[in-house]
């Protein structure tokens, strides 16, 4: 059964829509939002700062984390900085440039009207994080420095020496803890959500897991926020942080949300390649660093020399070849596969071969040790820690990761699922960034949902439920899937095989990177199709969890977490079958130009997938939203 | 490399704890510490012990969340390095390597290595933050901050919150932590309004859960992110200064 889907783009001209319709939404006033309760899963950038904002306006919120504390969210490994249309430099940027690259950077797969909000209210974001006392860094006069970043020719890229992500989560974090502190907040730490309760078509709560107690509870409110982060862990070895999961979001697909373009990953080209088969994630190291660093490998294929002992003349500066205008700074998907495939030809660095050379030799020659010490000290002490390589003396290893997932819930305009009451924001959802996301523009879009985007469409929403009550937790919309979670949760433990979860996860990412990694092929997906259920029966037959479910269990709460990994791989694959055209992060190895470009198909794919459940998803319903692009032209994206 | 481990296990807060040893066998130099941990908790599945549970996430030193007591040490011997960035290169073959979880009251065990730090939080809330509600912001260049003084309240910012400051403390203070998010608002003219206020509402705070400071200076040897004791010093002089200030503003109210 097709979704019905709307996407609630309102008319009018790109750039006063939103002001627009701020005014045209429906507005709760300040004496009623008391009577509101919302739910906030996910304290990141998104989730807090929506916490904290809603709780400001005056809602009852509740906030939920697995964490012992929302400043551990992933979002705090974020290093390299915030994009934001200031035009502090006069270098020509502007709201309409921002959103031209990153339309252009998302490979016409992103709906026009959010990412022009998105550029607009990126100003907005910096005079918010400025005003909690973000260090960010500073000209000799005291005004905001900022740096470029790929994908982009203006330099608009705010950043906290190499730890943008944790300054700005922190920012957010503090004033969630503020409102916390003044009791507006109610915080649920070590809880994660496990279901989303749905009665008569709306979203009217969640169910939890207390990860201490491991007490199953109820929480009901109006409205339910997932601000969950991506699922790029489907890959087991990837940037996320090992409890990134994809649960909160596959359950409300399970539910009824429809899941958008789940095919699109990306796969970020600046990580230190793994080292060896017990290697638990990959460390990204910032792209800021292709700022100024230089990617080479040797001209000649199988060369076993030192990165010293190769001349200047036998190397290949294949991304400053190829790109002239853009050189290291093309975007990631670009810059990803140009390194894979130096690889595949057998020019791959470092002991298995695995990497590419990101070389700061000639800017310490040309700035100074201490200039380069200033910029990315931090990155290159943890580089050394990791590799025991001193990336002063020798250049840096990297290869591209699985890191951030464009795909996600579908939203509309207001950031709402297909189920009313239900709404994902950040990485959570699918919206703004489509096939490929610019560097700097994953903190700018979790911050512009929390803080500028949610707070005003959720009013819209709310404002038609005016004096209904929650649905009491003892109601059997409640209680019916408490029961299903709690049986759920017990049935691993009751299994008793062989091997633990990790080794299934580990086998599952290795089929991923295989068939549905950098690049991907009809018959590759087709296998992974077939592998992918083949190993999920086996691990809902052999997997081995010890312990209780009343008590502190890691194990338990990973064991259900790879159980939905499985389900979502499969989806990431037909999904990926489906689109046979190359697109940003997925790039079909049947679609592509005469120089090995990426080739996109915009008469029969300039739309967004969005995937309904059926029981099965391998045989998940497909409903197109179909895209257009007024502003934007569509054109083949050329970097050189 | 072949170790020992003798590792704390306690199945819950109240429960008695002991250590136990486990062999580690085959561990590569290049793994990381908590590497080192998920081949012996594998290795403890597949023979039907319940694996040890220790915090940990992001693996690259940044969101805090772990933190062993590793030989007595606070992130063991590696200085300015997080649990999680610390490589068993650090180790030789055949060493026995003792792993506790943080020792303090302010901390109370979940279970084996993992901690409660929860009062970190109730530190923040009592005042760690600026308050500025959303979309009340003016435009960012209007307030004007020294390089200088940008690059030291990062310096401060810097911290992790991980706990090892209190863990490493004989006195299980929280000093290096609170001094930290006081420094690195206090010193940003943002931070101005409520510089007296947040210092002495931190304080008391922290003062409710952790011990005293006696300027051993353990805490800035264990950060991980080195965090200078300097931050100690620039907290007490603002907690007396706010003791006066603080006072005279409610005499000139009431």
């Amino acid at each position: 059964m097709p979704l019905e889907l709307d996407s609630k783009v309102p008319d009018g001209d790109i750039d006063t829509m939103w002001e627009n319709h701020k005014f045209d939404m429906k507005l709760v006033n300040p004496n009623n939002k008391r009577k509101f309760n919302i739910i906030v899963v996910g304290t990141g950038l998104a989730g807090a700062s929506a916490a904290a904002s809603l709780a400001e306006l005056g809602y009852n919120v509740k906030a939920f984390t697995y964490h012992d504390s929302p400043r551990r969210a992933h979002s705090i490994a974020a290093q390299g900085g915030i994009n934001a249309a200031k035009n502090y430099h006069g270098d020509g940027d502007s709201v309409f440039r921002l959103f031209y690259d990153t339309v252009k950077g998302g490979d016409y797969r992103s709906r026009e009207e959010n990412v022009y909000r998105l550029a607009e209210v990126s100003l907005n974001i910096i005079d918010q994080a400025t005003a909690q006392g973000v260090p960010f860094a500073r000209e000799y006069g005291g005004k905001l420095d900022n740096r470029s970043f790929g994908g982009a020719q203006v330099s608009r890229t705010f950043y906290a020496r190499g730890q943008t992500g944790q300054q700005l989560l922190l920012g957010a974090y503090q004033s969630l803890a503020r409102v916390v502190g003044l009791g507006q907040v109610e915080m649920h730490t070590r809880t994660e959500m496990l279901d989303v309760v749905v009665k008569d078509g709306r979203a009217v709560g969640i169910v939890t897991r207390n990860l201490i107690t491991g007490e199953i509870e109820s929480h009901s409110a109006h409205a339910v926020v997932l601000a969950t982060g991506g699922y790029s862990n489907v890959y087991y070895l990837s940037t996320n942080a090992m409890a990134c999961n994809a649960t909160a979001i596959w359950r409300a697909h399970r539910r009824g949300a429809a899941f958008a373009n789940p095919c699109y990953t990306q796969i970020h080209p600046t990580c230190i390649p793994s080292a060896e088969e017990f290697q638990s994630k990959l460390t990204l190291m910032s792209e800021s660093l292709r700022n100024d660093g230089r990617i080479w490998v040797s001209k000649k294929a199988g060369d076993t020399r030192k990165a010293k002992e190769i001349p200047e003349d036998e190397r290949d500066y294949y991304l400053e070849r190829r790109y002239p205008a853009f050189g290291n700074l093309v975007p990631r998907d670009v810059a990803s596969r140009n390194a894979e495939s130096m690889i595949n030809e057998g020019k791959g660095v470092g002991p298995l071969k695995n990497g590419v050379y990101l070389d700061f030799a000639d800017p310490i020659k040309r700035l100074g040790e201490d200039t380069i010490r200033e910029r990315y000290g931090n990155l290159f002490e943890m580089y050394h820690r990791i590799t025991d390589e001193n990336p002063y003396e020798t250049p840096m290893r990297i290869y591209p990761a699985p890191h951030y997932t464009m795909g996600g819930l579908w939203v509309d305009y207001h950031l709402m699922t297909n189920i009313p009451g239900l709404y994902a924001i950040g990485e959570a959802n699918f919206s703004d960034h489509g096939a490929n996301r610019l560097g700097a523009s994953a903190l700018m879009q979790g911050l512009a949902d929390g803080y500028f985007v949610l707070p005003y469409t959720i009013s819209d929403y709310l404002a038609g439920m005016l004096g209904d009550p929650v649905v009491p937790t003892d109601d059997p919309a409640f209680t019916e899937i408490e029961a299903e979670v709690a049986d759920r949760t017990n049935h691993w433990l009751s299994i008793k095989g062989t091997r633990s979860a990790d080794y299934f996860h580990r086998e599952l990412g290795k089929i991923m990177i295989a068939h549905c990694g950098m690049s991907r092929n009809e018959a590759g997906l087709k296998q992974a199709l077939i592998e992918i259920p083949a190993l999920y029966e086996e691990f809902k037959k052999d997997v081995k969890v010890l312990g209780s479910a009343e008590t502190f269990n890691q194990s338990l709460e990973n064991v259900q977490r790879v159980d939905d990994y499985f389900q979502l791989a499969e989806l990431m694959c037909l999904d990926a079958l489906e689109r046979a055209e190359s697109c940003g992060g997925h790039y079909r190895e049947e679609s592509q130009t005469e120089d090995g470009e990426a080739l996109r198909n915009d008469d029969d794919f300039a739309y967004v997938a969005a995937w309904g459940w059926t029981g099965d998803p391998g045989k998940a319903d497909l409903t197109k939203e179909p895209l257009e692009f007024k502003y934007v032209k569509l054109s083949q994206r050329s970097y050189k | 490399m072949d170790l020992t481990l003798q590792v704390w296990r306690q199945s819950g807060p109240n429960a008695p704890g002991r250590l136990v040893e486990y062999p580690a066998k085959d561990i590569s130099p290049d793994m990381s510490f908590l590497e080192m941990l998920d081949i012996v908790n594998e290795g403890l599945n597949t023979q039907g012990i319940e694996p040890i549970s220790f915090d940990h996430d992001c693996r690259e030193g940044i969101c805090g969340m772990c933190g062993l007591m590793i030989n007595g040490l606070a992130h063991g011997p590696q200085l300015g390095t997080a649990t999680c960035q610390l490589h068993m290169r650090k180790f030789k073959d055949g060493d026995t390597i003792v792993i506790e979880p943080w020792k303090a009251t302010g901390f109370p065990i979940v279970r084996d290595l993992a901690v409660d730090r929860s009062t970190f939080d109730r530190i923040i809330e009592a005042g760690g933050f600026i308050t500025v509600p959303t979309g009340s912001a003016s435009e960012a260049n209007l307030t004007l901050v020294p390089k200088e003084v940008a690059e030291w309240s990062m310096d401060a910012a810097a911290c992790i919150g991980c706990g090892a400051c209190v863990a490493a403390c004989p006195n299980s203070a929280a000093q290096l932590f609170t001094a930290a998010k006081i420094a690195h608002l206090s010193l940003l003219p943002q931070g101005q309004p409520e510089r007296w206020t947040r210092v002495e509402a931190m304080v008391d705070k922290m003062e409710e859960f952790f011990g005293s400071c006696t300027n051993t200076g353990e805490c800035e040897t264990a950060c991980p992110k080195e965090i200078s004791i300097d931050f100690i010093a620039l907290m007490n002089k603002d907690y007396m200064k706010a003791k006066f200030k603080n006072r005279r503003l409610v005499s000139q109210t009431g």
